[in-house]
């Protein structure tokens, strides 16, 4: 791997973007495709499909055999509201490989003895979520019911192209927090993106199945293509506009 | 992957801007219950010294000694241990896998 290369690639992780080295084996020749060059790539569908795996693999392309080494940014889950899901929320994630950061202006619920070990900032959205950088590798949900947190944290989340939106509640309650944020400026295909009710349908109960239906939700929307009928991938595909 | 061995490239690349010869060994392939995934790196500088791992600790000896040949003569190479190599059975790939691992030169 030449210095350059190596250079570039580490520039380009600290960004936090997409980056995958392409390795001819075994003579080690290389190249580096960077995210905003995938479409226009001889490889296009292989390094698409690598990255939306997250998987380094080898391929047979021409006739010649390429390892594709992927560097994905680690995805990140922000959450609004430190309650009562998002205690078995933030464990969960974590096992999953997600940096979890949560977000809820009162202290008496974001409280370290309730959250051991997770990144908490006890401040209202308008300070507490720019300095985060959330990006297209992040996970947003809102949990905490209160339109007051909740909501300039979706618009937050939507502005910065977050790969899933979910917020806690009823289709009613979705409905009256959709004209809110219309209201707000928000565009119709924005709020299309938000998943409310939150998470699979599997009839989660408790705080800890309703945990598993939002990851699992967030997990088939980083995972599965695009064709499937899911929120843009943007956060794999760097296509979205 | 997701990898949160971030340093690991790093560091090859401050080794290389304190003046040390470095070499990346990157897994490549895997059959088996291999200990780590295609795309798993260590780097290896000219001490001896090293960061990441390949096999969890099973092979990154012999993966060590070879990166310091890599270093000296600039020849990538494809090393492979899996339990049909007597050597592998000697430096311990125990979990019954087999892997492929290259190793480059950095610079």
């Amino acid at each position: 791997m030449k210095n350059e290369l190596l250079a570039e690639l580490n520039a380009e992780r600290a960004a936090r973007r997409p980056v995958i080295v392409v390795t001819e084996v075994p003579t080690g020749a290389q190249r580096l495709v960077k995210i905003a060059d995938f479409a226009g790539d001889p490889l296009a569908a292989e390094l698409d499909r690598q990255l939306r795996m997250g998987k380094s693999g080898m391929i047979e392309a021409a006739g010649r055999k390429l390892f594709l080494t992927v560097h994905a940014p680690v995805a990140r889950l922000v959450v609004t509201g430190a309650v009562h899901i998002s205690q078995a929320l933030a464990p969960l994630a974590r096992s999953l490989d997600y940096d979890v950061t949560i977000v809820d202006p009162r202290t008496a619920f974001a409280s370290p003895e309730r959250f051991p070990d997770i990144a908490l900032i006890a401040e209202w959205p308008d300070a507490a979520l720019p300095p985060l950088n959330i990006d297209r590798y992040t996970a947003f949900v809102a949990l905490t019911h209160d339109p007051k947190i909740d909501d300039p944290a979706l618009l937050h989340a939507l502005a910065r192209e977050c790969f899933y939106i979910g917020a806690l509640g009823s289709r009613k309650t979705h409905a009256k927090r959709v004209e809110r944020l219309k209201a707000q400026g928000a565009s119709e295909a924005a709020l299309a993106r938000i998943h409310s009710p939150i998470g699979l349908a599997i009839g989660a109960v408790s705080p800890a199945e309703i945990a598993v239906a939002i990851m699992a939700e967030i997990t088939a929307v980083l995972r599965l293509p695009r064709e499937a009928g899911h929120a843009p991938a943007a956060a794999v595909t760097g296509t979205a506009a | 992957m997701l990898s949160r061995d971030d340093d690991i490239l790093k560091t090859a690349e401050q080794w290389r801007n304190a003046g040390h010869g470095v070499a990346l060994a990157t897994v490549m392939e895997t059959w088996g219950s291999a200990p780590r995934p295609a795309g798993s790196h260590l780097v290896i500088n000219d001490d001896g010294t090293f960061l990441g791992s390949v096999s969890g600790g099973c092979v990154e000896g012999a993966v060590v000694t070879e990166a310091l040949d890599v270093i000296a003569s600039g020849e990538p190479r494809m090393l492979e241990f899996g339990v049909a190599d007597e050597t592998a059975w000697n430096v311990g790939l125990s979990c019954g896998g087999t892997i492929r691992v290259f190793v480059e030169k950095v610079g």
